[in-house]
């Protein structure tokens, strides 16, 4: 038999959501246990956001190096020679920032006072599972369980992922070398980083989107200077287009998968060195016993159900982050699993974010807070809009933030002011969301952001700014 | 799944229709029996009419402000349809009328949060994008951690954001006040709220196009010294047994009008223009104008003239406490002869009463207050209450209205005569 535990809180996964409600629940003077069958950090952290970002970041400064070093250079400055890309030697730069946070998470588990078990867990009833560590079964009983098991890429069943030929967004990290050509099936935020990215270091890239639009979680305003980005940068982008299956074609160093699509009734075909497969992710529910807790899921089946405190239908039982529901976002889980931690302690909580950001870290990035102009009239709101030009910002200029047509976008209430939502797009706005998203919680008037000083020369200007002209009088811009 | 139907029933002898006020249910509503679902007027009387059975109503007949007769179909009902939120994948929990202040320890997860809400909440108060109140992080903590529900508490800061100090007097009152004083900080209002006149406003409205379009009036103003019936007022006041009622101005005042009527007979009157009779009565019934939470009603005080001033007391409470209370009976609402209309506190100098049609006559009484008045060349401080009024000037001379008035200052001036 193995070894028998018990426990306050039970932490089903180590993501953003699993650790951030660990150390909170240990803060708090639980007594805590996370299972993590993988490293702690989870997706975000080990194959997700954060490695996608450091490649995105790498990419940049490919890209800046090639700009110096073509002909004439750029801003006076140039080096001799070619660029290069090392891909394994760029990919263990990226893993050795992986390990450092990964190692960082599982220390401040540890400080907290949580306990990391690494196994995978199968529930045997709601609130015991066992855990096959590499030293035995762990039995654990807790008295309060949260699950945040998070979710993981979706497979096209007729063209699996072999993470050779056919890339998820996991092995698109972790290329080896960089592909000649790249095939992107799935134009939604994750294949369009990346796609970016590898547009960047000289991947001949192309996309292949079912609906009729790239990136259609924002709207055609927003998406517009990306697309011109892609286009200026070579990127093709088939839209309404079905991918219809893989083959592998030639032999050695010579090899190259044919992608086949359907668009306008016909079917194309592509000859890449590599496809990548970014067409979604599910919430992780099988595989772990999940039906022997009693958790009800959604009404679609696809999520687990959970109420405004992240309560499931089990008493005791708690579901946090991608596993719970939309949007499939690490800092909504990280957010939900604080206060789970809080509510297992006694505090009086309840999810009641004004907002969740989004950012898409694409060229140019795209940030959305709150409602867009669309969104808040179909709630029947009389609103005001105000749009400012990142071309119009000196900050901007001074660092070729503005090259790729980007802008803030705000939108308020006519009758009282009350921004409802904010949106930019452009190169370097991602920080600047903070701001956005913090005016929405504060409940904050354009008036508010008006009479607030924003630093010169910096691009918050263009917040300011933007507010200005939702009220009619902007100064750098008529 | 059956459906019921469920037609207006008669609600009152001789009462053929009645006119839809107001909806207490929507279609897809779940209701219990005995639930109210509409507000229905008929002539005097509104009444709530509550479910017959227990359902989903699937469909309702009849807009705010329509008459519907008495015997058609009001509401249909799928009366066997689960009264239960449609989500709700277990419902071992029975739906019970919300008697149990307590909270169930079984979550009930509400429906998967979507990225976007569905439909736009019907928040009236000033709301966060999502549709919540406007509030910091900080303060929507704090209101959960002292069990306050941020939707009553009235903010005071820009757009109505609920401020620390806000939900502090929201606290330290109990509930009893709902906010802070609002700040000096200005914000345009731009919002233009509908209202539907209909039920006692339509009515009301009807009314006093009647009146004021029918009847040439004119007005006449006069004050009165009641410094005597104030001294006559406090000492009777002072001096009543537990079973009589406050003596206020107004007993004095009717009895001193039910006195002097028959030297005024024209103004005690119903004129039937139509017909070119003006009915002079004998009795004395007067109307009080009296505002409920429902509207003006102008319940009536039957044979002033026979009452003695606590009788005249006790009836004016008994028929203006039923006018308020909803439970005035037609006789109690009908058949003045002549109208007094007094705003009490709020009576303010003057005012242009409009006259009860088909009377002749009405009479404003403002509140009485200390003056400084000259009597007997010495500047002396008397308490003085200004009356308005208001005649048909087609069936009332100036002469006679002012003579009515007059007279009726030297009553009250001299209270004795009033009794005498």
């Amino acid at each position: 038999m193995g070894e028998s535990r018990k426990c306050d809180v039970l932490v089903v996964g180590a993501g953003p959501g699993g650790y951030v409600a660990g150390i909170r629940a240990a803060q708090l003077g639980l007594k805590t246990i996370v299972v993590e069958a993988d490293k702690a950090g989870g997706t975000c952290l080990i194959r997700g956001c954060i490695p996608s970002k450091a490649i995105i970041h790498a990419a940049e400064r490919f890209e800046s190096l090639r700009q110096h070093a073509s002909v004439n250079g750029h801003m006076g400055l140039s080096v001799d020679g070619k660029p290069e890309v090392d891909m394994a030697a760029l990919v263990s730069w990226k893993d050795a920032i992986v390990e450092r946070l990964n190692k960082g998470v599982e220390g401040l588990l540890k400080g907290a006072g949580a306990e990391l078990v690494k196994g995978w867990a199968t529930f045997n009833g709601p609130k015991n599972c066992t855990i096959e560590t590499s030293d035995g079964p762990v039995d654990i009983e807790a008295e309060n369980v949260i699950i945040a098991t998070g979710s993981s890429h979706i497979d096209l069943p007729f063209m699996p992922c072999d993470e050779e030929f056919i890339l998820s967004s996991t092995g698109a990290l972790d290329l080896e070398s960089l592909p000649k050509s790249a095939a992107i099936v799935g134009g939604g935020y994750i294949g369009l980083e990346l796609g970016c990215a590898l547009a960047k270091l000289g991947t001949e890239v192309t996309v292949v989107e079912g609906l009729d639009s790239i990136l259609a979680i924002m709207d055609s305003e927003l998406r517009r200077p990306l697309e011109i980005w892609l286009k200026k940068h070579g990127v093709v982008v088939h839209t309404n287009a079905l991918a219809r299956g893989t083959a592998i074609k030639g032999k050695g160093a010579a090899r190259k998968v044919e992608l086949t699509f359907e668009k306008d009734g016909e079917e194309h075909s592509i000859k890449v060195d590599r496809v990548l497969v970014t067409v979604g992710r599910k919430p992780n529910t099988k595989g772990w016993g999940l039906e022997n807790t009693g958790v009800r899921m959604d009404a679609a089946g696809r999520f687990i159900r959970i109420d405004r405190q992240c309560r499931t239908s089990v008493p005791g039982i708690y579901a946090i982050g991608d596993v719970a529901g939309e949007p499939m976002l690490a800092h909504k889980a990280s957010a939900e699993g604080e206060m789970v931690a809080e509510i297992i302690a006694g505090h009086k909580r309840e999810f009641d974010k004004v907002a969740i950001p989004a950012i898409v870290f694409t060229e140019p990035e795209i940030i959305s807070v709150g409602l867009t102009p669309e969104e808040a009239e179909e709630r029947g709101e009389q609103i005001i809009v105000g749009k400012f030009p990142l071309a119009a910002s000196g900050r901007a200029l001074s660092i070729e933030a503005e090259k790729t047509g980007g802008f803030i976008r705000v939108t308020a209430r006519e009758s009282d002011h009350v921004i409802l939502g904010v949106q930019a797009v452009g190169t370097h706005v991602a920080e600047l969301h903070a701001e956005f998203v913090l005016a929405l919680e504060m409940g904050a008037l354009l008036e508010d952001v008006a009479g607030t000083v924003h630093a010169h020369p910096t691009m918050s200007e263009a917040f300011h700014e933007s507010v200005l002209k939702t009220l009619g009088h902007a100064i750098h811009i008529s | 799944m059956s459906k019921h139907v469920f037609k207006l029933p008669d609600i009152g002898e001789g009462v053929v229709e009645g006119e839809v006020v107001q909806w207490h249910v929507a279609a897809g509503d779940a209701v219990s029996e005995d639930d109210p679902i509409v507000d229905v007027m008929t002539d005097k009387a509104t009444v709530t009419i509550p479910s017959p059975v227990t359902g989903v109503v699937s469909a309702l007949s009849g807009e705010v402000g329509e008459m519907v007769a008495v015997g058609s179909t009001l509401v249909e009902f799928d009366s066997d349809a689960v009264a239960a939120p449609a989500n709700e994948p277990e419902p071992a929990v029975e739906p019970e009328p919300e008697a149990e202040p307590a909270p169930v320890s079984e979550p009930e997860p509400a429906p998967t949060p979507a990225p976007t809400p569905v439909a736009p909440e019907p928040v009236a108060a000033a709301a966060a994008p999502s549709g919540k109140v406007l509030a910091s992080p900080a303060i929507r903590r704090r209101a959960r951690e002292a069990g306050v529900d941020l939707a009553q508490v009235r903010g005071s800061g820009p757009a109505g954001r609920v401020r620390h100090a806000d939900l502090d007097a929201y606290i330290a009152a109990d509930g009893a006040i709902s906010g802070a004083a609002p700040s000096a900080y200005s914000t345009k209002r731009t919002e233009v709220t509908e209202v539907k006149v209909v039920g006692l406003r339509r009515k009301i409205a009807e009314q006093m196009v009647i009146s004021k379009s029918s009847i040439p009036h004119f007005s006449y103003f006069e004050e009165a010294d009641v410094t005597e019936l104030e001294a006559l007022r406090q000492m009777l006041n002072a001096s009543r047994d537990e079973s009589q009622p406050k003596l206020t101005y107004l007993p004095f005042i009717m009895l001193a009008l039910s006195k002097i009527m028959p030297d005024h007979p024209e103004c005690n009157a119903h004129y039937d223009d139509q017909a070119g009779v003006v009915s002079r009565h004998g009795a004395v019934h007067i109307g009080i104008a009296t505002q409920t939470e429902r509207g003006l009603y102008v319940p009536v005080v039957k044979h002033v003239e026979a009452m003695d001033a606590w009788q005249a007391a006790a009836e004016l409470q008994r028929v203006a406490g039923a006018a308020r209370g909803g439970t005035a009976s037609l006789d109690d609402l009908t058949g003045s002869t002549f109208t007094i209309t007094s705003l009490g506190r709020d009576g303010g100098l003057g005012a242009t009463p409009i006259i009860n049609h088909p009377e002749v006559a009405i009479l404003g009484v403002h509140k009485a207050r200390d003056m400084p008045v000259a009597k007997d060349g010495q500047v002396v401080v008397r308490r003085i209450m200004n009356l308005s009024s208001s005649f048909d000037h087609r069936v009332v001379d100036g002469a006679n209205g002012a003579a009515l008035v007059q007279h009726l200052r030297r009553m009250l001036e001299h209270p004795a005569l009033i009794f005498m």
